[in-house]
């Protein structure tokens, strides 16, 4: 504490275990992931590269959540609008730039899948493809290995509010709760999928979802970094304690397009756009930490020019990569020596 | 060598390669108390114990992709799908994912689950409990298909299966459980995946096909020995990916060549096999390339004559190989 005036209480972050640095820490990850989103936007419409989908107003329950992991041994299935996250468990922006630019060097793909299709198997994110939701039963069945093998991780998973409403996730929630297995599930509800308002996908709440299958469901507010940590937080120490599932519904709004192929003024207003980018996350927390007098301008500053010239090289040098060789896409369609793809 | 059903024969693979490996386990519907709704699990709860024999929820996406999660982490799972019928939710799961988490991840994550599906009719099980899936997973990059004929293969194969270090659809047709006995070593051998197998030599049609309708062919075979007609017996054994070369032998060793299948014929894997020996020894050929397979309808009905009538036999299948041998 460097504020005269709070050296008698305690804030909320130290309430919940967190350093001050480890605020800080969060504070920069959500800021890395809102650069990177927003270079991204600038490089496609540069047409510097072909297409990117955006996690804009998402980043405090992202990166909230995986603070509250055990970042040495749990195993994560994030969906495709988490940057903050990854960013959060060990992905690099030169990795994350590489993705975008599908590059051979890329450590989610080789520069095979489209960005946000996370995968890295030194860092425990579990491969993801597009077809949406079939990630919760892979995290079920990751949840099931750690039991069988008797080990303390857990798997965390997200998806959207629209995701919610496959099969997957209704099998995949069920089976979990069946064998009480240590799987955390966070519905990331930022109201729309694509066009689709969430009063045209659910009738009920997503969260309440939960009761149906036997484990608690609990919503929490995504703007709010802190209150996300600790709903991950407890759901890993009851996932840890054998006591099963949890599933978290954190409430947020997508500021962007659903991607760069959107226009989102077809089905929403400008209006309501910005009555949301008020509400963002990220400001709301550097509000805090200047209340808590953890955080000034002064560092504000130095921080923006610091991610200014990581986003800077990551984007040079995602450029300058290499492609992959053209007839590298006839590698690894099965594992043994006989496993390339026929031409 | 002891003389076992295909239906042990299956068993006795699942039951000593989880001996083998502690990390193969057994999940799927009814497959844990009841031992399987055809008995193929039979017996594996009390040798192995619930966790490893799992009766799971009805629901199949959530069997395969609860399997597929398993297997990224280093598990072997053996998924079981009651009937290949019900298989058709799973499809995403098997086609989205299974098939594409090596290539998609630039080889980092690795997908070894091995799904079991009962195909096939014969069995008055009506529209939906009679089908052969393979063509709608055949022509997937990324998946192995195998469809065992006989107990030794049905054996080798899911033990080779289980080993492999990429997803295997294990079709065994519910119909050769009972009715295939054979001799199977009681001691641990595989049946190579991708390796056709020649199950007759002869010299004047050569037959290609798998699972059931091939011991319609060796019986048909057996007989036209008879009347003066040689036949030369390919079992394809692995459908993906092909053995191409043994195809191209068994067809020159003859120049005609029969395809059989229970499966549709439009888009069955023998319209594969048919184009694979087009392009490659059409000038070879003494006569067309001839097909035999149930009429292309969406599926048998229960009603007795109409299953006998979409089925194929050994009177319909030594009908062919005349005709053939005639041409």
């Amino acid at each position: 504490m460097t504020q005269s005036g709070s050296v008698e209480q305690t804030s909320r972050h130290q309430e919940l275990g967190l350093t001050d640095d480890q605020a800080i820490d969060m504070y920069t990850k959500m800021k890395l992931a809102r650069a990177f989103d927003e270079r991204c936007l600038l490089l496609q419409r540069a047409g510097k590269i072909n297409f990117h989908v955006s996690g804009i107003g998402q980043e405090a329950a992202q990166v909230g959540a995986a603070f509250a992991l055990d970042r040495d041994q749990d195993y994560y299935l994030p969906y495709y609008r988490d940057y903050g996250f990854v960013l959060s468990v060990g992905m690099t922006m030169r990795e994350l730039m590489l993705s975008v630019f599908a590059k051979a060097e890329d450590p989610n793909s080789g520069g095979r899948q489209m960005p946000g299709h996370f995968g890295s198997k030194r860092l425990r994110i579990v491969t993801g493809s597009s077809p949406v939701t079939t990630q919760v039963p892979h995290a079920v069945g990751l949840a099931l290995a750690a039991k069988m093998k008797r080990k303390p991780f857990v798997s965390f998973v997200t998806f959207g509010e629209g995701s919610s409403n496959q099969g997957d996730f209704h099998e995949g929630a069920n089976f979990a709760g069946v064998h009480k297995l240590p799987v955390i599930l966070m519905c990331e509800n930022n109201q729309y999928a694509i066009s689709t308002p969430l009063h045209k996908q659910i009738s009920g709440r997503i969260s309440d979802r939960a009761a149906g299958y036997g484990f608690p469901g609990v919503r929490v507010d995504g703007n709010d970094l802190l209150a996300v940590y600790e709903a991950v937080k407890q759901a890993r120490e009851r996932a840890v304690a054998g006591e099963g599932p949890t599933l978290i519904e954190a409430m947020m709004y997508r500021i962007s397009p659903h991607s760069t192929s959107d226009n989102d003024l077809m089905y929403r207003t400008k209006e309501e756009v910005d009555e949301h980018r008020d509400k963002d996350g990220i400001a709301k927390f550097r509000q805090y930490m200047i209340d808590c007098g953890i955080w000034s301008e002064e560092q504000e500053q130095t921080l923006l020019g610091r991610i200014r010239e990581i986003v800077d090289d990551a984007t040079a040098y995602g450029d300058a990569a290499p492609f992959p060789a053209p007839e590298d896409i006839l590698l690894h369609v099965y594992g043994d020596q006989d496993g390339e793809g026929r031409a | 060598m002891p003389q076992i059903d295909y239906i042990e024969a299956i068993r006795q693979a699942m039951a000593e390669e989880m001996a083998r490996d502690e990390d193969v386990f057994v999940l799927g519907e009814d497959v844990g108390h009841k031992g399987g709704v055809f008995t193929t699990t039979k017996g594996l709860l009390a040798q192995f114990g619930e966790e490893r024999v799992m009766d799971t929820p009805l629901a199949e996406s959530a069997i395969a992709g609860v399997a597929i999660g398993a297997a990224m982490y280093g598990m072997k799972p053996i998924a079981e799908m009651q009937y290949s019928d019900f298989m058709f939710p799973a499809t995403n799961q098997i086609i989205s994912e299974a098939a594409k988490i090596r290539y998609r991840s630039n080889n980092d994550w690795t997908c070894p689950v091995v799904i079991r599906a009962p195909i096939g009719g014969g069995i008055f099980g009506g529209l939906y409990h009679s089908q052969c899936p393979e063509s709608v997973f055949f022509g997937t990059p990324g998946l192995k298909i195998v469809a065992p004929y006989s107990a030794y293969d049905a054996k080798g194969l899911l033990k080779a299966a289980v080993r492999d270090a990429d997803p295997v659809l294990f079709f065994e047709h519910k119909k050769c459980y009972k009715l295939v006995t054979g001799e199977v070593p009681d001691d641990d051998y595989i049946v190579p995946i991708g390796k056709a197998n020649v199950l007759r030599e002869g010299e004047d049609l050569t037959v290609i096909g798998y699972s059931l309708p091939l011991h319609y062919t060796m019986e048909a075979a057996a007989e036209l020995e008879q009347e003066g007609i040689s036949a030369h017996v390919l079992d394809l054994r692995t459908l993906q990916p092909l053995d191409k070369d043994a195809i191209l032998s068994a067809v020159r060793k003859t120049g005609k060549v029969l395809i059989i299948h229970e499966d549709n014929k439009t888009g069955g894997v023998g319209a594969e096999v048919a184009a694979i020996i087009a392009e490659e020894l059409l000038y070879e050929l003494d006569a067309p390339i001839m097909r035999l397979t149930p009429p292309d309808v969406p599926a048998m009905p229960i009603n007795p004559p109409g299953e006998k009538f979409y089925m194929l036999n050994k009177d319909k299948v030594k009908k062919a190989m005349q005709q053939l041998a005639l041409y």
